[in-house]
C-alpha cells in the first residue's frame, strides 16, 4: 500500500509546482548531473529556487523563446546532464512540439518537460493559457513517459521518478493549491496505479487535481450505499493496465476523471485499455472539447463539470448502464 | 592529410552523394554537394577533434548537421572518417537501414543528435556548448545550418542566447548556397544579410570561400583556437550542387535523385575533379 498522509500533512494545501525548484535542488544534492531550463518564468515554475540553493550556475534562462528552451536542454543532455525544462505547460509543450517530437523524443534524449500552470488551475489568465490538451501532445510521442502528480508530495515523487528514468519524461503540474493526499516521503513507481479507495460497485481512475474530487466524491457515493474504488492513475504512460482492469473486472464499470481535454488524455488512455482487456460501461469527466476561461480554479472546477458532484452524477449515470 | 589528399577525398565523397541518392531514388543532392567541402575541412583536415573507435569520448569536439536533408554528405563523410563501412552508403534510404533519409542518431554511430526538422540545430549546439562550458571540457561544438533555414525563427533566439552566454566554444558554419526548395533566398523570404545579422545578434563574423578547403581549415581552425567570449559564425560561400554542372545553382537540385544518366555524367564530371 502506497504512503499516504497522515491527518496534520493532509491539513497542508500545496500547489504541485512548489515542488519543482525544490526537488531540483535536492536530487543535485544527492549528486545527480540535473541543470533545467526555463523561459522567463523561474519564479513562476519556481526553478528559481533551484538556483537559490546554490545551483545558479545550473539553471539557464532562454527568455521567451521556448523553442530554444527544449533544444539547449537537448544539448546539455548531450554532455550527460539530465535537463529538465519550464515554462507553462502551453508554451512548454504546445509551442516547442517540433523540438519535443523531433530532437528530444526521435533522438531519445534525457530531457524532462516538466512545466507547470497546466489545465485550468491556472484560472483567470484564461483560454489562452489553460492548457488542455498538453497530455494528449505529449502521450501520442514514442519514447515520452507521461506523468500526473496529485499533490506536492507526488510531485516530489513524480520529479525524483523522472530523473532517474533514462529519456523523455512529462511531469505536469499545476499552479493551484491542492490538499495533500500522500505521505511526504511517498515514493512512486514508472507505471504502476495506485488504489486510494477500495471499493465494489464502480471504479473511479483518476489524476492530478481530480484525485481531490474523486476522493470527495467517493464520500458522498458512500453515503448513498455506493461503493466506490478510487485509483490514481499518475502514470498515463505506461499506464497500470493490470491494476484497472482488475479493478473493473471486479466493479463491472468505471468513471474516469482528468483536468485535461476529453480527447488523447487518461479518459483516452482507460477506454483504450478496457475497449481492449475487459469492455465495460465507461463514463468520461473532463473537459469537454472546448478552451478554457477566466476564473477562480474552484469556480472552473465546477463550470466545467470538474469537480466532485460531477464525478456522482457520472457514477450515477454508468450505473444505470 | 596534405592538400591532394584532401581535395581527392571531397572528390571521392562528392561521388558517393551522387551515388547514394540515385541508389536510393531520393534525396537532397544540391545541399549535400554544397556542404561537402566543409565537412571535408572538418573532418579531415585536423580541426574536429573526434575519434571513430571512441565516438563518445569526453573530450571531443561535437558537431551537429543542422541541415540534416544533407545526410549523405554526413554519412560519406562518417563512412571515409571510419565510423561504418563505405559499402554501407549505398543502403541509404532503404528499409531496415542505419543511413535513414535524415540522420537518426539512435542508429548512426558518430551522428550526436538526429536533424531533419530545420530550425533547431543551432539551439542543440548552444545547449552543448553550455554543457561543455558548465563541466569545464575542452570541446569546440560546430554546425551547418543551411542558408535557407535561417528563416527559421528559432535560429534567431539561438543566436541571441548564445551571445548571453557568451559561448566562444560555439562555431556555426552558414552553408550560403543561397537556393532553397522554391528558389533564390532572396526571393523567397529574404534571410540576408547574414554578417550584418550575426554580428547585431553579438557574434564574430568570417566570410570564406566554402570550396576552399585550405582556406576553410585555416578559418575554422581559428575559430576553435579563439574561443573567447563571442560565438562564431563562418558564412561560407557555397554553390549549390558544386561539382556537377548540371546542378550547380539549379533549385530544381534540391532534392531530386539523378537518373541512370545524369548520374553516369555527374560521375564522369567528378572523375575529373
Amino acid at each position: 500500500m502506497v504512503k499516504l498522509a497522515s491527518a496534520e500533512e493532509a491539513a497542508q494545501k500545496k500547489a504541485t509546482r512548489a515542488a519543482f525548484g525544490v526537488t531540483l535542488a535536492e536530487l543535485a544534492q544527492e549528486g545527480l548531473p540535473v541543470v533545467a531550463v526555463d523561459a522567463d518564468l523561474t519564479g513562476s515554475t519556481t526553478t528559481k529556487k533551484f538556483a537559490d540553493a546554490g545551483y545558479a550556475d545550473r539553471l539557464f534562462n532562454a527568455g521567451i523563446a521556448e523553442q530554444n528552451m527544449i533544444d539547449v536542454a537537448a544539448g546539455l543532455s548531450l554532455t550527460g546532464q539530465i535537463a529538465f525544462t519550464g515554462s507553462f505547460a502551453v508554451f512548454g509543450t504546445g509551442r516547442a512540439y517540433d523540438q519535443i517530437r523531433n530532437t528530444v523524443c526521435y533522438s531519445n534524449l534525457d530531457v524532462k518537460i516538466a512545466p507547470t500552470h497546466a489545465g485550468i488551475s491556472v484560472g483567470p489568465d484564461g483560454g489562452s493559457h489553460q492548457m488542455l490538451e498538453d497530455v494528449s501532445l505529449m502521450r501520442g510521442l514514442p519514447n515520452m513517459r507521461v506523468l500526473v502528480p496529485a499533490d506536492y508530495p507526488a510531485a516530489v515523487a513524480a520529479l525524483k521518478l523522472a530523473a532517474k528514468t533514462p529519456g523523455p519524461v512529462y511531469v505536469r503540474m499545476g499552479r493551484a493549491s491542492v490538499p495533500t493526499i500522500y505521505a511526504s516521503d511517498v515514493e512512486l513507481e514508472l507505471g504502476k496505479a495506485y488504489v486510494l479507495r477500495e471499493g465494489t460497485d464502480v471504479t473511479i481512475v483518476a489524476n492530478g487535481v481530480e484525485i481531490r474530487e474523486a476522493l470527495a466524491a467517493a464520500d458522498m457515493l458512500a453515503e448513498k450505499g455506493i461503493s466506490a474504488e478510487v485509483i490514481d492513475a499518475f502514470s498515463v504512460k505506461p499506464l497500470d493496465e493490470d491494476t484497472i482492469v482488475a479493478s473493473v473486472a471486479k466493479t463491472g464499470r468505471c468513471v474516469v476523471a482528468e483536468e485535461h481535454s476529453i480527447y488523447g488524455g487518461l479518459c483516452s488512455a482507460v477506454a483504450e485499455v478496457l475497449a481492449r482487456r475487459n469492455p465495460a460501461p465507461v463514463e468520461f469527466v473532463a473537459v469537454q472539447d472546448r478552451f478554457g476561461k477566466s476564473g477562480e480554479f474552484d469556480e472552473l472546477l465546477e463550470y466545467f463539470g470538474l469537480d466532485a458532484a460531477s464525478i456522482v452524477d457520472a457514477v450515477e449515470k454508468v450505473a444505470q448502464r | 592529410m596534405d592538400q591532394s589528399q584532401l581535395q581527392s577525398t571531397a572528390a571521392e565523397m562528392r561521388r558517393d552523394i551522387v551515388r547514394m541518392i540515385a541508389e536510393a531514388g531520393s534525396g537532397h543532392p544540391g545541399g549535400s554537394l554544397s556542404c561537402i567541402d566543409i565537412l571535408t575541412a572538418l573532418y579531415f583536415g585536423d580541426v574536429l577533434n573526434h575519434d571513430p573507435a571512441d565516438p563518445k569520448k569526453a573530450d571531443r569536439d561535437y558537431f551537429f548537421l543542422a541541415k540534416g536533408h544533407a545526410a549523405p554528405a554526413l554519412y560519406a563523410t562518417l563512412a571515409h572518417a571510419g565510423y561504418f563501412p563505405v559499402e554501407e552508403l549505398m543502403t541509404l534510404r532503404k528499409l531496415g537501414t542505419r543511413l535513414q533519409g535524415h540522420p537518426d542518431s539512435n542508429q548512426l554511430p558518430g551522428v550526436e543528435v538526429s536533424t531533419g526538422s530545420l530550425g533547431q540545430g543551432l539551439s542543440i549546439a548552444a545547449g552543448t556548448a553550455c554543457g561543455l562550458k558548465l563541466q569545464d571540457l575542452p570541446g569546440t561544438v560546430f554546425t551547418v545550418l543551411g542558408d535557407g533555414e535561417c528563416e527559421e525563427g528559432q535560429v534567431w533566439e539561438a543566436a541571441m542566447f548564445a551571445a548571453h552566454r557568451k559561448l566562444g566554444n560555439l562555431v556555426a558554419i552558414v552553408d550560403h548556397n543561397g537556393l532553397q526548395i522554391d528558389g533564390n533566398i532572396t526571393d523567397v523570404c529574404n534571410p540576408e544579410d547574414f554578417t550584418a545579422k550575426f554580428e547585431a545578434f553579438g557574434w564574430d563574423v568570417t566570410t570564406v570561400d566554402g570550396h576552399d578547403i585550405p582556406a576553410l581549415i585555416k578559418v575554422l581552425g581559428e575559430a576553435k583556437a579563439a574561443g573567447g567570449e563571442k560565438p562564431h559564425a563562418i558564412i561560407a560561400e557555397t554553390v549549390k550542387g558544386k561539382g556537377v554542372s548540371f546542378m550547380e545553382n539549379q533549385a530544381g537540385w534540391h532534392g531530386k535523385a539523378p537518373n541512370a544518366e545524369q548520374l553516369e555524367a555527374a560521375l564522369s564530371e567528378l572523375a575529373g575533379e
